[in-house]
């Protein structure tokens, strides 16, 4: 009797369960003992993992909502529709989860707010805050309709319509403008920052990478759904973005050592240091999967297609890092090594990321939204004909 | 006239009353504990460090155009006219990227703190408003630590470089790193040798983050239009064919 009433054992609910509990207590640390307590920053260096990962990662990694918004709306691609609502509910959770890592990192999180009432325009923090908040805002709308759908709220709806196209392009504004300025945070630091990765382009490096990390992040996401929900991948949509990612890859490695070379630092990769092989981790996670995306074969072939947007989302992330960490050690004079409650955080936060999206997808038109909203469309068959008419004349 | 800091390292003794004073004006503890740190730390707002037979002080700079008040993004901290860069704990939420970004390494946390403050020397504002020398220069028994009008410092640095050539490194530090300090430096050596920076620019390096905000209007601007005349010419192009597809049928 009582065994029917728990959940199905199954061993990634025990590692959820763990993660969930050590996560719980670092929490519990972190509230009774502070920053200090539960963390191995100081002055030296004062932001570790929570700012390198759960920020600059977590947000790059949501940018996959922004890219195929703009893929879908604002071009006009309508064949990539199917996967944009996973996308945006992607984006949505990425940036909660990154306002909920914010409030660990701060020392005072009760002041969360005080950047939108106490303004400084010569910062980019001030900026960051501003987008980050303004644009988790439009990505609330952006999902919005996925629950009026499901409440069967048709005026919400219906308005929601109405301001979509503007909202949609002020949501690309604002992720362009946070995505490039948490590469110009690094912009200040010319004296610390390690020769590899300062360069007066991090902004848009670290804007183009997002775009990249989004796409990866998408198709990632398309096959871990596909296998939850026993859905077949939407092969040809993940094969069309990894195409574009391959280029967008190629475009990336090669203006990063464009710009190494003319800032004379080529020198530094033989140096045998720990910022050289780090370095070196992250170009080949970003050039193998790029070579092989290059191929029609690792393209269409779904485990294969995972795995370079696997590596291509390792590839970004110790891209992030190494500027944040990395980077940053030599020119502030010591070293860090996160605590182990500092990692557990970060993990619980990952953790909560998966169940989340899993819940949400399950009970809100995530995934089939595409065709309820043909369904409701008055004339069914002229919709359907129209996504076919565009391809035939472009 | 702005105020300013003159450290004399060849005239400093290592006696540490500097450190001692400073405590006492902070209300912050000083025992023998504290004084044997040779960083500046939260609860340690100035330090006496030693390097072979030489001593260098450390304390907050008080930049010309500080990259802490630059980068703050809630403006907690600024430059007064009178000099002394200050920091506004009431507005403060703790991102800390003053700490990352400061070129000389100055601002400290209360990592150990449930409410925790950002602290670093604020040159006593309130003792120079009232027309009174800082702790530190008051304490200071041979003169290496004198407080004044940045002018009348640099004045008086250059006449002792020229008075005692063969005592001093020829140059003034402060004078024109990251755009110039409020806190300025004689040695005996090289300074690197007393533990300061000398990679640093001459720029102000808020520069550095300006140049891309300015920009963002243009982004903006030049975005909206595009990526609104991007979905124009796409949502028309689809109209037109769906237009044309209804007349074929």
């Amino acid at each position: 009797m009582n065994g029917r009433t728990l959940p199905r054992f199954t061993i990634w609910r025990a590692v959820f369960a763990v993660l969930m509990v050590a996560g719980a207590y670092a929490t519990y640390l972190r509230v009774r003992y502070g920053l200090g307590g539960v963390t191995n920053l100081s002055d030296q260096f004062p932001w570790g993992i929570w700012i390198a990962f759960d920020i600059l990662c977590g947000v790059g990694l949501a940018a996959g909502g922004f890219t195929l918004v703009a893929v879908v709306h604002i071009f006009n691609i309508h064949r990539y529709k199917p996967i944009l609502r996973p996308a945006i509910l992607t984006a949505f959770l990425g940036y909660v989860l990154v306002v909920l890592a914010l409030m660990f990192d701060l020392g005072r999180p009760d002041r969360i707010w005080h950047p939108l009432i106490m303004w400084n325009p010569h910062s980019v923090m001030f900026e960051v805050a501003w987008c980050v908040t303004l644009y988790t805002t439009v990505l609330a709308l952006e999902f919005a309709p996925a629950v009026f759908e499901k409440l069967g709220w048709h005026k919400p709806l219906d308005w929601l319509k109405f301001i979509s196209v503007p909202l949609m392009i002020v949501g690309v504004l604002l992720s362009t403008l946070h995505q490039s300025s948490l590469g110009s945070l690094y912009l200040i630091v010319p004296h610390k920052l390690y020769g590899l990765w300062y360069t007066p382009l991090l902004p848009v490096f670290f804007y183009l990478s997002s775009i990249c990390m989004g796409l990866a992040m998408t198709i990632f996401e398309s096959w871990h759904s596909s296998r939850a929900f026993g859905r077949d991948l939407e092969l040809p949509l993940a094969a069309g973005l990894a195409r574009v990612l391959a280029v967008l890859l190629m475009t990336l490695l090669f203006v990063r050592f464009l710009d190494l070379g003319e800032r004379g630092m080529l020198g530094l990769l033989r140096v045998n240091r720990t910022e050289t092989w780090l370095f070196g981790l992250e170009i080949l996670l970003l050039a193998v999967p790029m070579v092989l995306l290059f191929r029609r074969r690792v393209r269409w072939n779904p485990s294969k297609l995972y795995g370079c947007a696997v590596m291509v989302l390792f590839g970004f992330i110790t891209n992030r890092l190494n500027v944040a960490i990395t980077g940053m050690e030599a020119g502030s004079g010591t070293h860090y090594v996160p605590r182990w409650t500092e990692v557990a955080v970060t993990l619980a936060i990952i953790a909560l990321g998966f169940a989340i999206f899993r819940v949400v997808a399950q009970y809100f038109p995530i995934f089939d939204a595409h065709h309820e909203n043909e369904a409701r469309a008055a004339q069914p068959v002229r919709e359907a004909a129209d996504e076919r008419v565009p391809a035939g004349v472009g | 006239m702005s105020k300013a800091i003159l450290y004399d390292s060849t005239m400093c003794i290592g006696c540490k009353a500097c450190e001692g004073a400073c405590a006492e004006r902070w209300h912050l503890p000083y025992g023998d504990k504290v004084a044997a740190e040779q960083r500046l730390s939260a609860h340690k707002l100035t330090a006496i460090q030693t390097f072979g037979e030489h001593f260098s002080r450390r304390l907050c700079m008080h930049c010309a155009e500080p990259t802490c008040a630059s980068v703050c993004p809630v403006g907690a901290l600024h430059k007064t006219s009178l000099g002394p860069v200050v920091y506004d704990a009431k507005k403060c939420m703790g991102c800390r990227y003053c700490m990352t970004a400061c070129p000389f390494q100055v601002p400290a946390y209360e990592w150990n703190s449930r409410l925790p403050k950002v602290r670093k020397c604020d040159m006593c504002y309130d003792r120079q408003r009232a027309g009174r020398l800082t702790a530190c220069a008051e304490a200071c028994p041979t003169g290496a630590t004198t407080c004044g009008d940045r002018d009348a410092l640099i004045a008086e640095a250059r006449r002792r470089l020229a008075a005692k050539p063969g005592d001093y490194y020829q140059r003034i530090y402060g004078l024109q790193e990251v755009g110039g300090t409020s806190v300025l430096y004689l040695s005996a050596v090289p300074f690197e040798q007393i533990g300061l920076r000398t990679n640093l620019p001459q720029q102000p390096l808020p520069q550095l983050t300006w140049r891309v905000l300015e920009a963002l209007p243009n982004v903006v601007s030049v975005g909206s239009v595009l990526l609104g005349g991007v979905w124009w010419i796409t949502n028309r192009r689809d109209d037109v064919a769906r237009a044309e597809g209804g007349k074929k049928r």
